[in-house]
C-alpha cells in the first residue's frame, strides 16, 4: 500500500482562506474548487499539482472557517493525504467525514523540503523519506474518528448503521493500524 | 458535577459526562447559510435521507446577500429549493445567523446547537453548547437529529473588575486571544466566569464567545443568568435549562483584570497578535469597517455614532448592522443618521465585506481597520492587503483621522 508522492510544503497556521479563498468557494463543483485551491498564496499549485502529491505542513493546519470546500478542493486537486504537526478542529472533522487521509505528527514533517519525494503507507499511518529513511508515524485517530475512517466517511457510516450509533462488526471493513481505536486524550476532537 | 459544557451535555443526555469521552448527543438546532447549505443539501441527498426534524432546522442568508454575483444567486436558489423540499419552516434573510437566531428566540440556555459556520460559537453566550462544523456534519445532524462530540476540556477565563470605557468587550477578547494563542484552546471550551463576567451585557458576551474559535476552541460559554433571561424575554416560549458549573475541573485558568485592559489591535495576519493601540497609532488606513457577528450590534453602533456625530470620516468607512432588528433600533436611536451624515457607507444587514466578496473589497497594499474577528492575509480582498482588528470605538476614531487612532484621544 506504499506509493511515492511529491511534497507541497507549507508552514504553520495554514487557514481555510488560503486553502480556498472566500471569493472562490461560491460553488460546490469539485473541479472548480480544485482550480481555486491555494489560488492566492500558491498560485502555481492548481496547475502543477499531480495526483498522489502530499501536503506537508506545520501546526494548526486548516484553522479558520468551517468551509468544507477546503477539504473538497484539496481532494479534487488530487492530493493523497495531508501531513501536519497538528490540525484545526473543524478541518479535521471535515477531512475525516469526507475520507481525506490525515497524518498527524511532528517527527519528520519539519525537515521535508518542497518537492521532495516521499512514500506514504496510509494503512500503517506512516510516512517515509526514501533518501534519509526518516519515518513519521502518525498519531492514531480517536476511537470515533477511526470508526468513521473505517467506513470511508461519515455518510457511509450513517448509511451502514442508520445513525451515528451502533457497534461496528467485521462487515464494517478492516481495522488497520492507522485506525486502531486507541486515541489518547489529546488526539480527539 | 463539572464544567458548564459538561453540565449542559450531561443534562441533554440525562447522565453525567466528563471531558475526554465521546458522546452522540441530540441536537436542538441545526443551522447553515447561503454558502454552506448547498453542500449540506448534496450530502443529505447522497445519504438518501430527509431532514428528520425540520422544526429544528434553520437556513440563514447572510454571507453574500443580496447576491453580488450570479454564482452567489445560484447558491441561494439551491438553498431555497432545499428549504422548500425539506419543509424547513425558517429561512431567515434579516441578518447574520449568530445574531438573528437568538433574536428569533431559536436558542435557549441548555441547547446543543450545530452550525455550518465557525462563528456558531457566538451562541454560547446564551449558555448553550454551540459549535461550528462542516456541511456534511450538518447533514448528518439533519438526518439523524444527533451529532458526535468529544466532551471538551475547559479553559476558564476569570474576569475581575470592570472595563473602563472606551475600552470594550472587543479589546478584552483580543487580550484573551493574545494570552491563550490562536491554537491555545484547540479542541477545548472557553468558559467565562467571575463577577466581571456576570456584569457583562448579552452583546458583550456574544463578542467574547464569538472569538472562541480564534483560539481553536470548540465552544465559548457563559453560564445563563438573569441577563440572559431578560434578553430572551418575549422571544421564545421554550423553557431554558439554567445550568451552572458545579465543582468544575478546568485544564487552565486565566485571570483578566478588566480595569487594566487597554484599547487593543490585533495586527495582521494573526488574531493572537494583539497589542495596545497606543503602540501603533498613526498607521495609515484605507478602509474602516464596523459590523459583523463580532461587533455589529446596537451598542456597537451607539459607540460609533457617539464618536462620529457632527464630524466627517477621513477614509472610506463601511458599516453593516448585524441584523434588521439592530438596523431599525439604530435608525430609531439616531445612530444611522449620525453615521450617514459623517460620510459612512451604510450596508444592508449581513456579513458585509468580512469575507472579501463584496461591499468593501481591498486592493493591493490596502489596509483595513475593522471590528471583525479574522485578520488572515487577503481575507478582505487582494492577497497583499492587510487587516487590523479593533473595537468599534477604535474603528470610529480611526475613521475620523484616516490613521490608526486610540479612541481615548478623541473621546469627549
Amino acid at each position: 500500500m506504499s506509493a511515492a508522492g511529491r511534497v507541497w510544503r507549507f508552514g504553520d497556521a495554514v487557514n481555510t482562506d488560503q486553502i480556498i479563498p472566500g471569493r472562490a468557494n461560491v460553488t460546490t463543483d469539485p473541479a472548480a474548487l480544485a482550480r481555486g485551491c491555494f489560488g492566492e498564496c500558491r498560485p502555481e499549485f492548481a496547475a502543477r499539482v499531480r495526483p498522489g502529491d502530499v501536503i506537508v505542513a506545520g501546526e494548526d493546519f486548516g484553522c479558520g472557517s468551517s468551509r468544507e470546500h477546503a477539504v473538497i478542493a484539496i481532494q479534487a486537486a488530487g492530493i493523497r493525504a495531508v501531513v501536519a504537526a497538528s490540525f484545526a478542529r473543524i478541518f479535521f472533522r471535515n477531512a475525516v467525514n469526507l475520507g481525506l487521509p490525515l497524518l498527524e505528527g511532528t517527527a519528520a514533517a519539519g525537515t521535508l523540503a518542497d518537492g521532495a519525494l516521499i512514500e506514504l503507507d496510509l494503512a500503517a499511518g506512516r510516512l517515509i523519506e526514501p533518501t534519509t529513511g526518516a519515518v513519521l508515524q502518525s498519531r492514531p485517530l480517536s476511537a470515533f474518528a477511526a470508526r468513521i475512517a473505517r467506513h470511508g466517511g461519515v455518510l457511509d457510516l450513517v448509511r451502514a448503521h442508520g445513525s451515528l450509533r451502533g457497534d461496528c462488526s467485521a462487515a464494517c471493513g478492516p481495522l488497520t493500524p492507522a485506525t486502531t481505536p486507541q486515541g489518547g486524550p489529546t488526539d480527539d476532537r | 458535577m463539572g464544567t458548564l459544557v459538561e453540565e449542559i451535555l450531561g443534562a441533554r443526555l440525562g447522565r453525567p459526562v466528563a471531558a475526554g469521552e465521546t458522546v452522540v448527543v441530540p441536537v436542538d438546532l441545526v443551522m447553515s447559510h447561503d454558502t454552506s447549505t448547498p453542500l449540506a443539501a448534496e450530502a443529505l441527498a447522497r445519504l438518501g435521507r430527509p431532514v428528520a426534524h425540520p422544526e429544528r432546522a434553520v437556513v440563514v442568508f447572510d454571507h453574500i446577500t443580496p447576491p453580488a454575483t450570479v454564482a452567489a444567486a445560484e447558491q441561494q436558489q439551491r438553498a431555497r429549493a432545499f428549504v422548500a423540499q425539506q419543509g424547513i419552516p425558517r429561512l431567515l434573510t434579516d441578518g447574520i445567523s449568530h445574531q438573528v437566531l437568538p433574536e428569533h428566540g431559536l436558542v435557549v440556555p441548555g441547547d446543543v446547537v450545530v452550525g455550518a459556520d465557525s462563528h456558531t460559537v457566538t451562541l454560547g453566550a446564551f449558555g448553550a453548547v454551540a459549535t461550528g462544523m462542516g456541511s456534511t456534519d450538518v447533514a448528518v445532524a439533519h438526518a439523524t437529529g444527533e451529532t458526535w462530540l468529544r466532551v471538551p476540556d475547559t479553559v476558564a477565563v476569570r474576569l475581575a473588575g470592570r472595563l473602563q470605557p472606551p475600552v470594550s468587550a472587543k479589546d478584552l477578547v483580543l487580550e484573551v486571544v493574545r494570552r491563550i494563542g490562536s491554537d491555545g484552546a484547540r479542541y477545548q471550551a472557553v468558559e467565562y466566569t467571575g463577577e466581571g463576567a456576570a456584569a457583562l451585557s448579552m452583546g458583550e458576551r456574544m463578542t467574547l464567545c464569538n472569538l472562541a474559535v480564534e483560539m481553536g476552541g470548540k465552544a465559548g460559554l457563559f453560564a445563563p443568568d438573569q441577563v440572559t433571561l431578560d434578553w430572551l424575554a418575549g422571544r421564545t416560549d421554550r423553557p431554558p435549562r439554567l445550568l451552572a458549573p458545579r465543582a468544575p475541573a478546568y485544564v487552565r485558568e486565566e485571570v483578566v483584570r478588566l480595569d487594566a485592559v487597554e484599547p487593543m489591535v490585533a495586527m495582521p495576519p494573526a488574531v493572537d497578535s494583539g497589542r495596545p493601540v497606543r503602540e501603533v497609532t498613526g498607521l495609515p488606513v484605507d478602509q474602516v469597517f464596523i459590523g459583523t457577528c463580532t461587533n455589529g450590534r446596537l451598542e456597537d453602533f451607539a459607540v460609533a455614532a457617539a464618536l462620529l456625530r457632527g464630524r466627517r470620516v477621513a477614509v472610506r468607512t463601511v458599516a453593516a448592522p448585524a441584523s434588521r432588528e439592530v438596523y431599525l433600533a439604530a435608525l430609531r436611536a439616531g445612530h444611522v443618521e449620525a453615521l450617514v451624515e459623517a460620510g459612512v457607507l451604510l450596508e444592508s444587514p449581513g456579513c458585509g465585506p468580512c469575507l472579501g466578496r463584496h461591499q468593501g473589497v481591498l486592493g493591493p497594499g490596502e489596509r483595513a481597520v475593522t471590528t471583525m474577528s479574522r485578520n488572515f492575509r487577503g481575507r478582505m480582498g487582494h492577497p497583499d492587503s492587510e487587516i487590523c482588528l479593533v473595537s468599534p470605538a477604535t474603528a470610529a476614531a480611526t475613521a475620523l483621522r484616516g490613521r490608526l487612532t486610540d479612541p481615548r484621544e478623541v473621546t469627549g
